[in-house]
C-alpha cells in the first residue's frame, strides 16, 4: 500500500517524493537518503529493477501519454513451483508442436496501453517464452514458451517481478466453445447485413419504377435477385428463429421467436410465390432488414451477458488453487492425495478436509458454515476446505479432497439445484404467446371476409397483415432494454448473469438475507466499548502481540509498532496479560480478569450481561488491578445494512434473516438491522437453508442473498441468487447476481433499476404494440401501401431503440 | 439498359466476396479481441533495441 501522503511530516522533507515506478508518494519512513531513485513499497523496486535491468524503460514513456492512473506493483514473490507440476501441466496447458506449450493465464494488475507494451515484451525478460499476447479487456494472457529453454513456473515469476501476478485461467475449453459461438453469430450479422444492404439497393430500384415505371422485364429480373438474396438471409442467418420457434413449438412453451417467424414464414412464401408469378408485393426488403436487426438487437445483450460473465469468470480465477505440502513444495489442489500433509498459512484458506497435525490457530469458517467467530484449533482437530486460516501456521493430514471435501460435496448441491430451477418466463415470452393467438385470429378474420369480395386479395390482405404486425420492435425492445441495464449496472459494480434475473427483480418478493458476512463483514471487532476509552489504545497494544481469534478484533485499534513500551506477555487460552507503558494490563474473559482485580465492579457485570444478551463476547480490561473498560467483540453489521433493509421494506420486500450462526447473535443482529424477529432463522445448515428456499419459492419468488459456501445451494435454488462482495468461490458460480463492491446498497439500487428496466420494456413493447396495431388496422382494411408499410417498420423499430437508450435504467443509486 | 444485366451479377459476385473476405477474417480471430489491438498499434511502430536484435534467433 503506498498511497499513504508523504507531505507535511518528520525530518525535515516538506516536499513530496514520488516512488520511481508508479508515481504515487512514497511514505516519508521509506524515503532512503541520497538515492536518485525512491520506492512506496518492495514490490514498485522489484519491478523498476526488472524493467530497467531489460531495457524496457519505455513503459513509463508510454504510461505518461496514455494517461492511465499509476498503480503500485502487486509482486508476491511467489514461486510458482505448482505451475510445474504434471498434473498443472495436463490440467492447463497444451502442446502446440514438440517441445513447445501454450497456456492461459490471468493476471492481476493489468490496466493500461503500457502493460499490453510490457507483458508483450515478456520474451526479452524470460527467455525461452516464444510469445506473449495480451487480451486487455479479459486481463488473458497467452503465453507460448519452448520447453526446453524455460519452465512455466520461471514465465510466472517473471510476469509476477513485472507486478502482475498470473493465475491459471479455468475452463479453457468452455471459452473456447463461447469464442466459436460469437464468430458464427459474427457471420450471421455480416452475412444478413449483406444480404439486406443488395436487396434494399434492388427495393429502391422497384418503389421508383412503380412511381415512374419500369419495362416488366426488367422488374422481374430485379424480383427474381431480391428473392436470391431474400433467401440467403433467411435460410441463414434467419435460420436462427425458425429453430427458436420450432424448438418454442415442440417444449409447448411460448417464445418470442414464434411470431418472429411466423412474420418470416408468411412474408417469405407470399414474396416467393408473387415473384413466380409477377405480382403483387414481394417482402424481401423487410423481410431482410428485419432479420438483420433482430441480430443486432440480440447481439448487443449477448455481448453485455458475456462481458459480466467474463468478469466472474476472472475472479474465479484469483482465489488460490495450490497447496504447500510439507518442506514448501507448491503443488496445485487437483494433485493433492489423501495422506499428503500440508502447511497453511495465516491468511490462507485450506485447500482440503483434513486433521492438524501440528500447530495452533484459530480458523474462521463464516464461509462454511456462517459462524461468525473464529473457531481455536489445535493438533487433531479438523478443519475443512475453503475456511481460512486465521492466526498462525499449521500442518493438516489431508482426509479429502477435490470433490469429496465438504466444499466440494456443496458445490454439488448447487449443480443439482440449477438443473432443477425452472427457467424464468420473460414478459416479452409471456407477450409473444398471446400475440401469435392474435394475429393468427386476425389473419384468418380477413381472409375470410375478404374472401367474399376476391380470393386473390383475401391472401394478399391476409399475408400483409402477417408480415406488417411481425414484432420486429417487439424483438429488438426487450434485448436492448436489458443490455442496457446490465452495462449500466456493471459500471455501477453490479454483475448480472443473465435478463431473467433483472425481470424477476422488478417486482417486490420475498428476500432471505445471509448474516455473517452479507449484514455483518467479515471479520471480529470490538463493536462496543464501555470504560475509560484511552486504555483502548492500551488494550490494543497488547494484544498486537497476540494471534488469537479475539485478539484480531482488537486490530483496527493498534496504534503503530514502538508507541507503546510492551513487556513480560503472557497469554493463555483465556486470556493476555502484559506490561504496556509501565502499566499492568490484562485483556481477557471474565474470569481472566476478575482474578487480577480484588472486586469486580457492579457496573462491569452489568456491562457483561447487556453485551453477552447481545451475542457479542464480552472482554473484560484491567489496568494496575482494576476493571478499566468492558469490550464487546462480534462481527460489526455492514454502515449501509440498516438502511438498505429499510429502503427494500420501503419497497414493500419482505425481508428475512437465514443464518448458520447462533440464534442469539442472529436475533441481535436482526433487531440492529430493523428485520422482525419472527423473520429470523439461525443455526441453520447449508442443507436446511436450500430446504427455506425451497418452500418459500413454492408460495412465490424468493431473492437469496448470501457470500458462502454454506449459501451457494441455496442461491441456486432461489428464484435470484445474489452474492456479495468478498463471498466464496462457491456462491459466485451458484448466483445471478454479484456485488463487486462492499455493502448491500448495490442490492437497493439493482431493485430499483430492474423495476425501471421493466418499466422501459414495457413502455417499448405498448409503443411496439401501438405501430403494430395501426398497421394491422390498416392491412386489414386493405388500405396499406407497400410504401407505407416499408416506411412504417423501420420506424417503429427506431423509436423503441431509441426508447430503450435513453430510459434512465441505472441512474443515481436510490440508497444515499 | 440491358448492360443491368451484367452490372447486377457482377455486384452480386462483388457482394459475395466480400461476405467471403469477412468470414474468413471472423474466422481467423480479428473479431475476437476489440480492445488490444488498436493499444498494441500505437506501440508497434518504434524501433526495438538493438540488444533485441541479437539475442533473437530464435
Amino acid at each position: 500500500m503506498a498511497a499513504e501522503p508523504a507531505a507535511t511530516t518528520t525530518a525535515g522533507k516538506a516536499a513530496r517524493v514520488a516512488c520511481a515506478h508508479c508515481g504515487l508518494d512514497v511514505p516519508p519512513g521509506l524515503v532512503v537518503e541520497g538515492a536518485g531513485n525512491q520506492f512506496c513499497c518492495a514490490g514498485c523496486r522489484t519491478v523498476w529493477d526488472v524493467i530497467y535491468g531489460h531495457g524496457l524503460e519505455r513503459f513509463y514513456r508510454i504510461q505518461e501519454s496514455s494517461g492511465a492512473a499509476a498503480m503500485p506493483a502487486l509482486t508476491t514473490g511467489r514461486r510458482y513451483a505448482e505451475f510445474d507440476d504434471a498434473t498443472f501441466r495436463d490440467v492447463w496447458t497444451r502442446e502446440v508442436e514438440p517441445g513447445v506449450r501454450t497456456a492461459e493465464l490471468y493476471l492481476e494488475g493489468v490496466h493500461c496501453a503500457a502493460c499490453v507494451w510490457l507483458i508483450e515484451r515478456l520474451p526479452r525478460v524470460a527467455r525461452g517464452v516464444i510469445e506473449s499476447r495480451l487480451d486487455l479487456r479479459r486481463s488473458l494472457v497467452r503465453i507460448v514458451w519452448d520447453e526446453r529453454g524455460t519452465t512455466l513456473s520461471a514465465v510466472a515469476r517473471a510476469l509476477d517481478s513485472l507486478g502482475y501476478p498470473p493465475h491459471p485461467a479455468r475452463d479453457s475449453k468452455s471459452r473456447e466453445a463461447r469464442l466459436r459461438e460469437d464468430r458464427k453469430f459474427l457471420v450471421r450479422i455480416g452475412v444478413a447485413a449483406a444480404a439486406a444492404g443488395n436487396v434494399m439497393l434492388l427495393a429502391i430500384a422497384l418503389y421508383g419504377g412503380a412511381y415512374s415505371g419500369v419495362e416488366a422485364e426488367r422488374g422481374a429480373f430485379f424480383r427474381w435477385v431480391s428473392l436470391a438474396f431474400g433467401m440467403v438471409s433467411l435460410a441463414w442467418p434467419g435460420s436462427l428463429f425458425f429453430r427458436g420457434a420450432w424448438a418454442a413449438i415442440r417444449t409447448r412453451t411460448a417464445h418470442l421467436d414464434l411470431p418472429i417467424a411466423l412474420g418470416l414464414g408468411a412474408g417469405a412464401a407470399a414474396g416467393a410465390v408473387n415473384t413466380v408469378l409477377g405480382r403483387g408485393e414481394i417482402y424481401f426488403d423487410s423481410l431482410t432488414i428485419l432479420i438483420f436487426l433482430l441480430l443486432v438487437g440480440r447481439w448487443i445483450q449477448h455481448r453485455q451477458q458475456r462481458w459480466a460473465a467474463d468478469s466472474l469468470e476472472l475472479l474465479f480465477s484469483l482465489t488460490p488453487r495450490f497447496a504447500r505440502r510439507t518442506g514448501g513444495e507448491e503443488v496445485p489442489v487437483e494433485a493433492l492425495r489423501v495422506g499428503d500433509v500440508v502447511e497453511v498459512r495465516a491468511g490462507e484458506s485450506f485447500p482440503a478436509d483434513g486433521t492438524v497435525t501440528e500447530g495452533e490457530s484459530a480458523v474462521d469458517q463464516s464461509l462454511l458454515t456462517g459462524e461468525s467467530r473464529p473457531v481455536p484449533v489445535a493438533a487433531e482437530a479438523r478443519v475443512c476446505a475453503g475456511a481460512v486460516n486465521v492466526s498462525r501456521p499449521v500442518k493438516v493430514r489431508v482426509e479429502a479432497a477435490g470433490d469429496d471435501t465438504r466444499a466440494g460435496r456443496l458445490m454439488r448441491l448447487v449443480e443439482e439445484y440449477s438443473r432443477r430451477r425452472a427457467p424464468i418466463v420473460q414478459t416479452a415470452d409471456r407477450i409473444a404467446g398471446w400475440f401469435v393467438a392474435a394475429v393468427v385470429a386476425l389473419a384468418g378474420a380477413t381472409f375470410i371476409v375478404w374472401l367474399r369480395v376476391d380470393a386473390a386479395q383475401a391472401i394478399d390482405n391476409a399475408t400483409s397483415l402477417l408480415i406488417v404486425t411481425c414484432p420486429c420492435a417487439l424483438g429488438l425492445a426487450t434485448p436492448l432494454a436489458v443490455a442496457v441495464a446490465i452495462g449500466r449496472a456493471a459500471r455501477a459494480g453490479v454483475l448480472v448473469k443473465g435478463g431473467d434475473a433483472l425481470e424477476k427483480l422488478a417486482r417486490p418478493s420475498r428476500i432471505l438475507l445471509d448474516k455473517t458476512g452479507t449484514l455483518t463483514e467479515g471479520g471480529c471487532a470490538a463493536i462496543e466499548w464501555e470504560g475509560d476509552a484511552e486504555v483502548r489504545a492500551l488494550a490494543a497494544a497488547l494484544e498486537a502481540s497476540s494471534s488469537h481469534a479475539v485478539a484480531l478484533a482488537f486490530q483496527h485499534d493498534a496504534p503503530a509498532r514502538g508507541v507503546h513500551r510492551i513487556e513480560h506477555v503472557l497469554q493463555t487460552a483465556s486470556g493476555i496479560e502484559g506490561t504496556v507503558d509501565g502499566r499492568a494490563v490484562a485483556v481477557g474473559s471474565a474470569a481472566f480478569a476478575s482474578r487480577r482485580v480484588a472486586a469486580a465492579p457492579a457496573w462491569a457485570h452489568a456491562v457483561h450481561e447487556r453485551f453477552a444478551s447481545r451475542g457479542l463476547t464480552p472482554v473484560w480490561v484491567t489496568v494496575n488491578g482494576n476493571v478499566a473498560a468492558v469490550a464487546g467483540v462480534g462481527n460489526p453489521i455492514r454502515p449501509d445494512a440498516a438502511a438498505a433493509v429499510a429502503e427494500l421494506r420501503h419497497r414493500h420486500w419482505s425481508t428475512a434473516i437465514l443464518s448458520g450462526d447462533d440464534p442469539e447473535v442472529v436475533a441481535a443482529v436482526a433487531r440492529r438491522v430493523g428485520v422482525p424477529p419472527e423473520d429470523c432463522r439461525g443455526s441453520v445448515t447449508a442443507e436446511e437453508k436450500v430446504a427455506i428456499v425451497e418452500e418459500e419459492a413454492r408460495r412465490g419468488p424468493v431473492v437469496m442473498v448470501g457470500d458462502g459456501v454454506n449459501d451457494a445451494a441455496a442461491l441456486s435454488a432461489a428464484t435470484v441468487g445474489i452474492a456479495v462482495h468478498g463471498g466464496a468461490e462457491a456462491s459466485l458460480a451458484a448466483a445471478d447476481v454479484y456485488l463487486s463492491r462492499p455493502g448491500l446498497a448495490p442490492i437497493v439500487g439493482l431493485v430499483a433499476a430492474a423495476r425501471r428496466t421493466l418499466r422501459t420494456i414495457h413502455v417499448c413493447l405498448a409503443v411496439s404494440l401501438a405501430y403494430n396495431g395501426v398497421a394491422a388496422a390498416l392491412a386489414v382494411t386493405g388500405v396499406i401501401g407497400p410504401l407505407i408499410a416499408a416506411i412504417l417498420m423501420p420506424l417503429s423499430s427506431l423509436t423503441v431503440v431509441l426508447l430503450a437508450f435513453w430510459s434512465p435504467t441505472f441512474g443515481e443509486p436510490p440508497c444515499r | 439498359m440491358s448492360v443491368i444485366y451484367v452490372l447486377v451479377p457482377v455486384a452480386s459476385v462483388l457482394a459475395i466476396a466480400a461476405v467471403w473476405a469477412f468470414i474468413r477474417a471472423v474466422r481467423s480471430g480479428q473479431f475476437d479481441d476489440l480492445d488490444t489491438p488498436p493499444v498494441r498499434m500505437l506501440h508497434d511502430d518504434e524501433e526495438e533495441p538493438r540488444a533485441e536484435k541479437k539475442a533473437g534467433p530464435e
